[in-house]
């Protein structure tokens, strides 16, 4: 058993409303808990409060109401500067456009900014900037200048800052969303390689389904709440619940839904990838045959 | 667009490149002082020999050095007709109607071209051309920094330069992005008289405005997220380090300097020469 790296107790946020005195709720009473090492995935169409929960994790957003613990600690209340920076530390974000958070003009800067904050010696800066660049893969290009980079490169120098910080937790913020496919798959793999040899807890908001079905376990929020908490064979099992609150499942498991639809017996508990859901085809293929067969 | 890099930068590794910026602000205003030092022929000569030579050694193309020049050709035109039909003198070499020119106006219209022309080239050779606009930072907030006890937030400042200078290529290509997308719906940016050129620009200027706040606000939670937290406690990877070099070149400087006032005082028969 893995101890909780993340838990939150009752956790509600509300916008101010521009106008008047009016509060708009963004998130509402969730409670949530993240063990050490897992990668979890936050699903949730506009709107849902899914990234203003993500910014309550490590206090960028402050909750109006609930508690929030990490590695074992209360991070709500009253904080002191040296706590309010180790709990960023420890859980780093990345966010979803790739030019607006990179602050300096090369490359290597940009790594070191994180640990330059923090006030590390310059010795330790260095091997920090090496480290998190050879881990993402772009040691090459420490000395570019951020906006010669794709937009794949510039996503992973925005992880190699993230990860200079040592974090013991990554949050990405629909990351991948303005990404074309291959910078998309680059910063995946990445993401991947993060959760399974460095064990770095991984919880990735997005709207893509197939992304989704990467992680351990899903999180569906809808309207401020937690509507599903399961594996992705789980979640994806109950599709007409997606549907109503605006999401979708994988293509692979939407045909499964509708050769079921259409009369076919089929299993649609394990549905996460595609491979997964072409046995679950070819088995009711099978079982038909052999049917036929028994008939015949 | 893509492949703009920022300011005159001329990548290289002679021996002006490897000079630590902030010796390099210093010797760019020791420019300054010494082109304005000059007053006679003979020592706008010694000037213009030290210009050259900083010009070979920076190995910085010729054709480049005159490029920053264009932008001052009015001033130089502008002052020296100024000077030729303004100054009195002695000796009167042409007179027409209202028009006196006298020799004293050519020397001064001579000298006034060749201290801007050689204070322009010295100050792009150590500053521009050779250093980083990024390190010029760097070397201005350490200079700087002795001002850090008055109170004056040299590192915010700093700060708020380098973050202009990264977002300056990203705002480019934003404004491309727009123009191009008004110019298909029907804008025209390229004729008509002056007022309806700058108009044409609104519609350029407020979605450009309208990024640029959501993008600062993304960076402020991005820098957030990294513990930035203003000057305080804060590390840097790069650190200046002074050499050997950077003193011998200031103290070279501040030879010439004192070389051109008593340059200044040979007189080769009484005249200006």
């Amino acid at each position: 058993m893995k101890e909780t790296f993340i838990k939150t107790e009752e956790l509600s946020f509300s916008y101010q409303a521009q106008t008047e005195n009016e509060k708009i709720p963004a998130v509402k009473n969730l409670s949530v808990e993240i063990t050490s090492g897992e990668y979890v995935a936050i699903l949730g169409h506009n709107g849902s409060g899914k990234s203003t929960f993500a910014k309550l994790l490590n206090l960028i957003l402050e909750p109006v109401s609930g508690k929030l613990f990490v590695d074992g600690k209360e991070r709500t209340g009253e904080l002191t500067e040296a706590e309010l920076l180790e709990l960023r530390r420890s859980v780093g974000m990345v966010f979803q456009n790739p030019d607006n958070q990179l602050v300096a003009t090369l490359v290597e800067e940009d790594v070191a900014f994180g640990p330059e904050n923090l006030g590390y010696p310059r010795e330790e800066l260095r091997t920090r900037v090496d480290e998190a660049l050879a881990t993402v893969g772009m040691t090459e290009y420490k000395d570019y200048e951020p906006h010669k980079l794709s937009g794949g490169q510039k996503q992973r120098v925005a992880i190699a800052g993230v990860l200079a910080m040592k974090p013991r937790c990554i949050i990405f913020d629909e990351s991948t969303a303005m990404l074309d496919p291959s910078g998309r798959q680059e910063v995946l793999s990445t993401i991947r390689r993060l959760n399974r040899e460095e064990g770095i807890t991984i919880i990735n908001i997005t709207h893509y389904m197939n992304e989704a079905a990467e992680a351990d376990r899903i999180l569906v929020i809808n309207d401020g709440e937690l509507l599903l908490d399961g594996t992705p064979d789980e979640v994806f099992s109950k599709r007409d619940l997606l549907l109503s609150v605006g999401l979708e499942v994988p293509q692979s498991a939407e045909l499964v839904f509708r050769l079921k639809e259409a009369g076919i017996d089929l299993p649609t508990d394990a549905l996460s990838s595609p491979e997964k859901c072409a046995e679950a085809i070819a088995k009711a293929y099978f079982a038909q045959c052999k049917g036929g067969r028994g008939n015949g | 667009m893509r492949g703009m890099t920022l300011g005159q930068y001329y990548p290289g590794t002679s021996p002006i490149h490897r000079l630590d910026p902030r010796a390099k602000i210093i010797l760019g205003i020791l420019a300054i002082v010494c082109s304005f030092l000059c007053k006679t022929l003979f020592s706008f000569c010694l000037l213009e020999a030290l210009v050259l030579l900083l010009v070979i050694l920076s190995g910085i193309p010729p054709k480049l050095l005159i490029r920053a020049l264009r932008p001052v050709l009015f001033i130089l035109l502008f002052t020296s007709l100024v000077n030729i039909f303004m100054t009195r003198g002695k000796n009167l070499l042409f007179e027409y109607g209202i028009f006196h020119i006298y020799e004293e106006g050519l020397w001064n219209a001579l000298f006034m071209i060749l201290r801007i022309t050689s204070l322009i080239l010295m100050t792009s050779i150590f500053l521009t051309y050779t250093t980083t606009p990024i390190a010029l930072t760097d070397g201005l907030e350490q200079l700087l920094s002795p001002l850090k006890k008055l109170h004056i937030p040299v590192h915010d400042f700093a700060m708020m330069i380098t973050i202009a200078m990264r977002f300056i290529p990203t705002l480019a290509e934003e404004t491309e992005r727009i123009m191009n997308a008004q110019r298909a719906r029907g804008v025209n940016f390229s004729t008509g008289g002056l007022i309806k050129r700058v108009r044409s620009l609104i519609p350029i200027l407020i979605p450009l405005f309208v990024s640029a706040f959501n993008r600062a606000f993304d960076l402020a939670n991005a820098m957030e997220c990294r513990c930035y937290h203003g000057g305080e406690g804060r590390t840097r990877l790069k650190v200046l380090r002074y050499n050997v070099w950077d003193f011998v070149a200031i103290l070279l400087l501040i030879g010439v300097g004192v070389g051109l006032v008593f340059a200044n005082r040979l007189t080769f028969g009484g005249s200006i020469l």
